[in-house]
C-alpha cells in the first residue's frame, strides 16, 4: 500500500501560500475604487508583493501563540486577584502610577486597533493586510486585558472608577487622546509611519519595558503580566513598522521627503507624549530600576540611533527634534512632576513630595540639574506643607495647541524660562510649547485649529456638571468641572498623605499579617 | 498644505472669541517663577482694566508666592506677544491692545533669585 | 558597530533560550532586570532552534519565541531553523 506522506511545508513556502495566493486583482471594480485611500498622501507603491513579514507569521500560527499568551495572562491575573496581589506592592503610592497608565493606555490600544483594522482593509497588498489584521487583533486584546486588569485595582483604590468617561474629558488625558486621534485622522501611510514606525519602533520600549519591569520590581504582578503580554506582540509590531518603512522607501525615491516629514512630526509627538512616562519612572515607582534618563539613553539614543544609522542608506535623517530632546532629558520628569504635584486638585490620582532618600537618588541620577533646579523647589513646597499650606495651583494652565500639554517646558538652554512660541493664523493667535509643535501646526493648520483644548472648553462653558448654572451666586466652577469629570473632591484628588487610599492600604495590609 | 485630506477640507477653529460669552482668553506668565508650572489661562471681559487684572485674577493666582507682595509695579517689565509693552493700569485690556488669546509675560527684575526658580 | 538586542520574559522556557543564545553568540551580554532578560550583541545575533531543543529536551518551534518576547531591535529574518537579528545587511 502506498503511504501518502505529507511533506511538511517550510516557513517560507507556507507564508507564500497563506498570504500571496489569497490576493487577486479585482475585475468588476477598478483596484483604485476598491482601495481609494492609497493615493492622496502622495506615496507611490509599484509592487505590493515586495512586502514581506520577516517573522513569516501566518494566521494559524498566530491563533495558536496568541491563545497561549492569553492562557498565561489570565492564569496570572486570576492568581493575583485570588491572592490579594494588590497588597503586595511596595507602597500604596505606587498605585497612582497605575491610575495614570490605566486611564490613558487602554484607549490608545483601542484606537490602535481601529487604525490597524482600517489599514487591513485599505492597503492593497496581502502581506500588509494580514500583518495589519493581526496587529488590529493584538491591539484590541491589549485594550481588553488592560480594562480587565483595571478591575483588580479600581475596586480597592480611588480615581480610576470611570476611566473611559475621564479619558474623553479629563484635562491631562486629552494629551494621549489627541495624539492618537491625530494619527487616526491621517491617511493610511502616515498612520503606519506614525504608529507602526515612530511610536512602536522608536518609542514603545520606553513605555512597556523599563516601566513594566519597574512594576514587577514593585511587586505588581498584575501590571507586569498585562504589560509584558502586550509587549510580546509589540516585538512583531516593531518589526512590521521597520519593514513598512523600508518597503515604502524602496518603492519610489519620491516617497523619501514625505516619510521624512512624518518621522520628524511623529517622533516629536511621541516624545512629548512620553513626558508623563518619564515622571512615572522617576517619581511614582517607590523602587526604581533605572532613571528615565538612563532608559532614554538605552532605548532611544542607543537603539533608536542604530535604527536611524541603518536608514541613512535611504537618505533618512535623524529628526531635528533630537537636539532638543537630548537637552530635555535632564529636566523632563522633574518639570512634569512639578506640574502634577501643584495641579493636584485637578487630578484623578494622588501626588506627593519625594522623600529625602528619593531626592538623593534623583540627584545621583541627575547630577547636573536636580540639586540646582528641582530640589530647592520641592523643599520650598515641603516648607509650605509644614506650615499647613500644601501648595496647589488653582488656575487653569495655558496649553500647547498641538501636544495639548500645559506650557511647562523650558527653553533648551535656559531651564528657568518657559518656552513660548506663537503664530497668527487667519486672524487668531495660536500658542506652542516648542518650535517642533509650531512646525506641525504650520504644515496643517486646518487640522490643529480644531483641537479640543480642555482649558478653553471649560471657559466656553462646555465642561460643567449636567444642569449646572454658571450664573448662580453659589456656583463653584472647580467643583462643577470635577463633577463633569466624575471626580470626587478630597477622595480622588489631592495629596497622597491623608488620602483614603493611604488609610485603606495600611489597614488592609495590617489585616493580612494578623487576625 | 492646509491639511492632507482625501477631499478639500476647511478646519473650523474651536476657540474663536464669539464662543466665550463676551469674554476673551488671556494667558499670563510670570517669568522665572516656576512654582506656577505654566502660564495661567484666564477668561476676562475686554473692558476689565489692566489694574483690575493685576489686583484680581493675577493676585489670586500668584500672591501665594513670597515675592508677590514685594513687587515694585513701577519697575516691572511686561511683554505682550514677546515684545516689550507698557500697559496703562487705568485703561481696559482692549484699550491696552490686548485681544483674544494674547499672551503677556511679567518680568520682575531683582526678584528672580529664589533658589530653584521657585 | 550598532548593537542589536532581544528582551525576553524571565521564565522556565526562556532560561533555556537564553542559554542557547549565549552558547551560539559568545559576544552577547546578558542583562538581568526584574522579570526580564535583555541580551545585547554587536551587529548580529542568531537564535538556533537545535540549540534550544538540546537544552529544553523537546521539539521547539522557533515561532514559540513569540510567547516569551518582550522586545527586539534590528532587522529580523526567520526560518524554521534560525531567527536572526542584524543591522548588517
Amino acid at each position: 500500500m502506498d503511504m501518502n506522506v505529507k511533506k511538511k511545508l517550510g516557513l517560507k513556502e507556507k507564508y507564500a501560500l497563506m498570504t500571496r495566493s489569497l490576493g487577486w486583482e479585482t475585475s468588476y471594480e477598478p483596484m483604485d475604487a476598491v482601495f481609494p485611500q492609497t493615493r492622496y498622501e502622495g506615496i507611490r507603491i509599484h509592487d505590493w508583493d515586495k512586502w514581506e513579514d520577516p517573522f513569516r507569521l501566518t494566521m494559524d500560527a498566530y491563533w495558536k501563540y496568541q491563545a497561549e499568551k492569553e492562557r498565561k495572562l489570565y492564569a496570572i491575573v486570576d492568581a493575583y486577584a485570588q491572592n490579594n496581589g494588590h497588597l503586595g506592592v511596595t507602597d500604596a503610592r505606587y498605585i497612582n502610577a497605575l491610575k495614570i497608565f490605566l486611564s490613558a493606555v487602554p484607549s490608545l490600544e483601542y484606537n490602535a486597533h481601529r487604525g490597524f483594522a482600517r489599514l487591513g482593509r485599505e492597503l492593497p497588498g496581502v502581506g500588509p493586510q494580514i500583518a495589519c489584521q493581526m496587529q488590529a487583533i493584538d491591539e484590541i486584546r491589549h485594550a481588553q486585558t488592560q480594562i480587565h486588569s483595571l478591575s483588580n485595582y479600581n475596586r480597592f483604590y480611588n480615581g480610576f472608577h470611570d476611566w473611559k468617561h475621564m479619558n474623553d474629558r479629563l484635562w491631562y488625558l486629552s494629551v494621549p487622546k489627541s495624539f492618537f486621534e491625530d494619527a487616526c485622522t491621517c491617511g493610511p501611510f502616515e498612520f503606519i509611519i506614525a504608529i507602526g514606525f515612530s511610536f512602536e519602533y522608536v518609542l514603545t520600549n520606553l513605555v512597556f519595558v523599563p516601566f513594566i519591569s519597574g512594576a514587577a520590581y514593585n511587586g505588581d504582578m498584575g501590571a507586569m503580566t498585562f504589560g509584558f503580554s502586550a509587549q510580546s506582540d509589540e516585538a512583531r509590531h516593531m518589526t512590521l513598522g521597520l519593514e513598512v518603512i523600508k518597503f515604502m522607501l524602496e518603492q519610489d525615491p519620491a516617497n523619501l521627503p514625505i516619510i521624512q516629514a512624518w518621522i520628524d512630526k511623529w517622533v516629536w509627538r511621541g516624545v512629548r507624549l512620553l513626558s508623563i512616562v518619564a515622571m512615572l519612572m522617576d517619581y511614582m515607582l517607590p523602587k526604581r530600576i533605572m532613571s528615565w534618563k538612563e532608559a532614554w539613553e538605552v532605548y532611544f539614543e542607543e537603539n533608536g540611533m542604530a535604527l536611524f544609522k541603518d536608514l541613512a542608506r535611504y537618505g533618512i535623517k535623524v529628526p531635528d527634534c533630537v537636539e532638543l530632546i537630548k537637552k530635555e532629558k535632564d529636566h523632563l520628569s522633574h518639570q512634569a512632576w512639578n506640574a502634577f504635584y501643584t495641579a493636584g486638585k485637578m487630578t484623578n490620582f494622588h501626588t506627593w513630595l519625594p522623600t529625602e532618600e528619593e531626592m538623593d537618588w534623583l540627584s545621583s541620577k541627575y547630577p547636573d540639574t536636580f540639586d540646582r533646579l528641582y530640589r530647592p523647589r520641592f523643599e520650598h513646597y515641603r516648607e509650605m506643607e509644614k506650615q499647613g499650606k500644601r501648595f496647589y495651583n488653582t488656575t487653569l494652565p495655558m496649553l500647547c495647541q498641538v501636544c495639548q500639554i500645559p506650557m511647562l517646558f523650558t527653553e533648551a538652554d535656559d531651564p528657568t524660562q518657559i518656552s513660548y512660541r506663537q503664530v497668527t493664523h487667519q486672524g487668531d493667535k495660536y500658542h506652542f510649547c516648542s518650535d517642533h509643535c509650531q512646525h506641525i501646526f504650520e504644515r496643517e493648520p486646518d487640522k490643529y485649529v480644531e483641537a479640543w483644548l480642555p482649558a478653553h472648553q471649560i471657559w466656553q462653558g462646555n465642561c460643567f456638571a449636567e444642569g449646572a448654572d454658571p450664573g448662580a451666586p453659589d456656583f463653584d466652577p472647580l467643583k462643577s468641572v470635577l463633577d463633569y469629570w466624575h471626580l470626587v473632591y478630597g477622595r480622588d484628588n489631592l495629596d497622597f498623605e491623608g488620602s483614603e487610599d493611604q488609610k485603606n492600604f495600611a489597614a488592609w495590609r495590617a489585616q493580612a499579617t494578623r487576625n | 498644505m492646509p491639511v492632507v485630506a482625501i477631499a478639500p477640507y476647511v478646519g473650523v477653529p474651536k476657540d474663536t472669541v464669539d464662543r466665550f460669552h463676551g469674554n476673551q482668553l488671556l494667558y499670563v506668565g510670570w517669568d522665572r517663577h516656576l512654582m506656577f508650572y505654566a502660564p495661567v489661562c484666564l477668561c476676562l471681559p475686554p473692558a476689565m482694566t489692566f489694574g483690575e487684572l493685576v489686583r484680581g485674577p493675577l493676585a489670586e493666582a500668584w500672591s501665594v508666592h513670597p515675592q508677590w507682595s514685594s513687587i515694585d509695579w513701577s519697575a516691572v517689565r511686561w511683554l505682550r506677544s514677546g515684545e516689550a509693552f507698557d500697559p496703562d493700569f487705568e485703561r481696559s485690556l482692549a484699550d491696552n491692545g490686548i485681544g483674544h488669546k494674547e499672551v503677556l509675560r511679567l518680568q520682575t527684575p531683582g526678584l528672580e533669585a529664589l533658589p530653584g526658580a521657585v | 558597530m550598532s548593537k542589536v538586542f532581544i528582551a525576553l520574559q524571565a521564565n522556565e522556557d526562556s532560561r533555556c533560550i537564553v542559554d542557547a543564545i549565549v552558547a551560539d553568540n559568545p559576544e552577547a551580554t546578558v542583562n538581568l532586570q526584574p522579570a526580564m532578560v535583555k541580551i545585547d550583541m554587536p551587529g548580529r545575533l542568531v537564535i538556533r532552534r537545535t540549540s534550544i531543543e538540546e537544552r529544553l529536551g523537546r521539539d521547539f518551534d522557533l515561532q514559540e519565541v513569540q510567547v516569551h518576547l518582550i522586545s527586539l531591535s534590528g532587522h529580523v529574518d526567520e526560518t524554521e531553523d534560525e531567527l536572526t537579528l542584524s543591522w548588517d545587511r
